[in-house]
């Protein structure tokens, strides 16, 4: 719960219900953009974002991404049950 | 953002180990908070404390939202789940906080529909798909969660949907470091702030330490290098006699925070009073209730909750550990009658707990280039 994770979006689903999909390690779900992207801020398909319960809570840039998804490969087990979690997501 | 790939690089991490240990007096004993469980986990994880000299001291915070639950409000979620009609939600981390009578798990076990969830957006998707049941989100975390639930119970309300409740117990980071702060059991010299919780809040919240308690603040990234270098920039603040707050997590934290996150909080919830924490008791404006527009998605008065009080079991020194008065291992029970297979206490639940990172990561000795091969 306490761990944010990098996804990119793969594909904006809803600009009313600000819904996008995005990847993570492999795994794609939709997930809520209305904290990234609204009036003057916009997330674009590319853009990675870190992820907290479904919810983009800010823009990274790619390089901090992928620093982000190596360090949470390193803790392993948690990270795994994190994936495991999300697999389970049926946001709509 | 152009230091990330050195982030990983074995040459610094051992140059900014050899410059905290150039820094520091050596007469001198630094005690510095991490406040975030996160933090806690990446410390024991990498064996941070092997990397820093011996006058600087980790202390471990309050900062993992399952573990300060007090037992009551965790009886309160199982009263409420146990309830025939109900659906109850929670995300997995909650299934194995001990209650006085059990947790979630063994309660699902005896047949009450307990549902783990990603999202409160999941939560909220079930109660669509069972109108004809009641379907309650439980609700925990300090500010990093709390904007999620808070946009969640939004579109509840544009989407009128009725039969969603959220038992709600976000709390937030401020007031339980203020009353650590004004504790006497603590001499703390400086913090490192929580990272993820600042991507909402920014790094204006931190202003009273240095300003009203002279501790200097910095908030900082979750990886090994990103906690050395924020006890780097920590030590030299006090070093060269500054006090203020820093934002070494500029990567992914704004100083003014995400205030359409901020919006969506003070549109959905507000301040209880008071509320009460595991181990630190009763702390003012402390958490967060919904607001009058949502009450109507309150599960605590569509339940009527009694707000019990129940003692955690006397054996149980979570409160000291949490306070950072005690180490985990100094605990009575630790690694005895409280394990993470049977845990006794909460910080020995999460993984973001101090005991269970104490226990999973902290006894292995940790060798000094392990960081660096990573």
């Amino acid at each position: 719960m306490c761990l944010g994770i990098p996804g990119r979006i793969v594909e904006i689903i809803d600009e009313d219900l600000t819904l996008a999909k995005a990847e993570v390690s492999g795994v794609r779900r939709n997930i809520n953009i209305g904290l990234v992207h609204y009036e003057e801020e916009r997330v674009e398909v590319g853009d990675w974002v870190l992820i907290h319960v479904g919810f983009a809570m800010s823009k990274i840039d790619e390089k901090e991404a992928h620093a982000t998804l190596k360090a949470l490969e390193d803790i392993g087990e948690g990270y795994e049950q994190e994936l495991e979690e999300l697999k389970t997501s049926r946001i709509e | 953002m152009k230091y990330v790939d050195e982030f990983r690089n074995a040459d610094l991490a051992r140059a900014v180990s050899a410059e905290i240990a150039g820094l520091v007096d050596p007469n001198r004993h630094y005690k510095i908070m991490e406040v975030c469980g996160g933090h806690t986990h990446t410390i024991y994880r990498h064996g941070i404390k092997d990397l820093l000299p011996d006058q600087v001291e980790l202390v471990h915070g309050p900062g993992c939202p399952v573990c300060v639950l007090p037992m009551g409000r965790v009886d309160e979620g199982i009263a409420i789940a146990e309830r025939p009609e109900v659906i109850f939600t929670c995300f997995g981390d909650m299934m194995r906080v001990p209650g006085s009578r059990g947790n979630l798990l063994e309660v699902k076990a005896e047949g009450a529909d307990i549902r783990m969830v990603y999202s409160p957006l999941d939560a909220l998707r079930i109660a669509r798909e069972n109108p004809d049941r009641e379907v309650v989100f439980y609700a925990i975390g300090f500010e990093t969660t709390a904007p999620s639930t808070a946009l969640t119970l939004r579109r509840a309300k544009k989407e009128g949907i009725e039969n969603f409740s959220v038992f709600c117990n976000h709390v937030t980071i401020v007031p339980p470091v203020r009353a650590l702060l004004d504790s006497p059991d603590l001499r703390l010299d400086a913090f490192i702030g929580p990272g993820h919780v600042s991507t909402v809040i920014g790094c204006r919240p931190y202003e009273f330490m240095p300003a009203d308690y002279g501790k200097p603040c910095v908030v900082a990234g979750f990886e090994p290098l990103d906690l050395m270098q924020s006890v780097l920039m920590l030590i030299r603040q006090l070093d060269e006699g500054r006090c203020e707050v820093e934002n070494q997590y500029g990567r992914a934290v704004l100083w003014e925070g995400n205030l359409k996150a901020l919006e969506a909080m003070s549109e959905v919830f507000e301040l209880r009073p008071y509320f009460e924490w595991r181990g630190l008791g009763f702390i003012a404006q402390s958490a967060l209730k919904l607001s009058a527009d949502y009450a109507d998605l309150d599960a605590e008065l569509r339940y009527s909750t009694p707000g019990v009080r129940v003692a955690d079991p006397k054996a149980c020194q979570c409160g000291e550990v949490l306070k950072g008065v005690l180490k985990p291992p100094e605990c009575k029970v630790f690694g005895t009658a409280c394990t993470p297979e049977r845990p006794l206490g909460a910080l020995m639940v999460s993984s973001e707990g101090a005991c269970a990172a104490y226990y999973n990561f902290g006894r292995k000795s940790f060798e000094k280039v392990e960081i660096g091969s990573r």
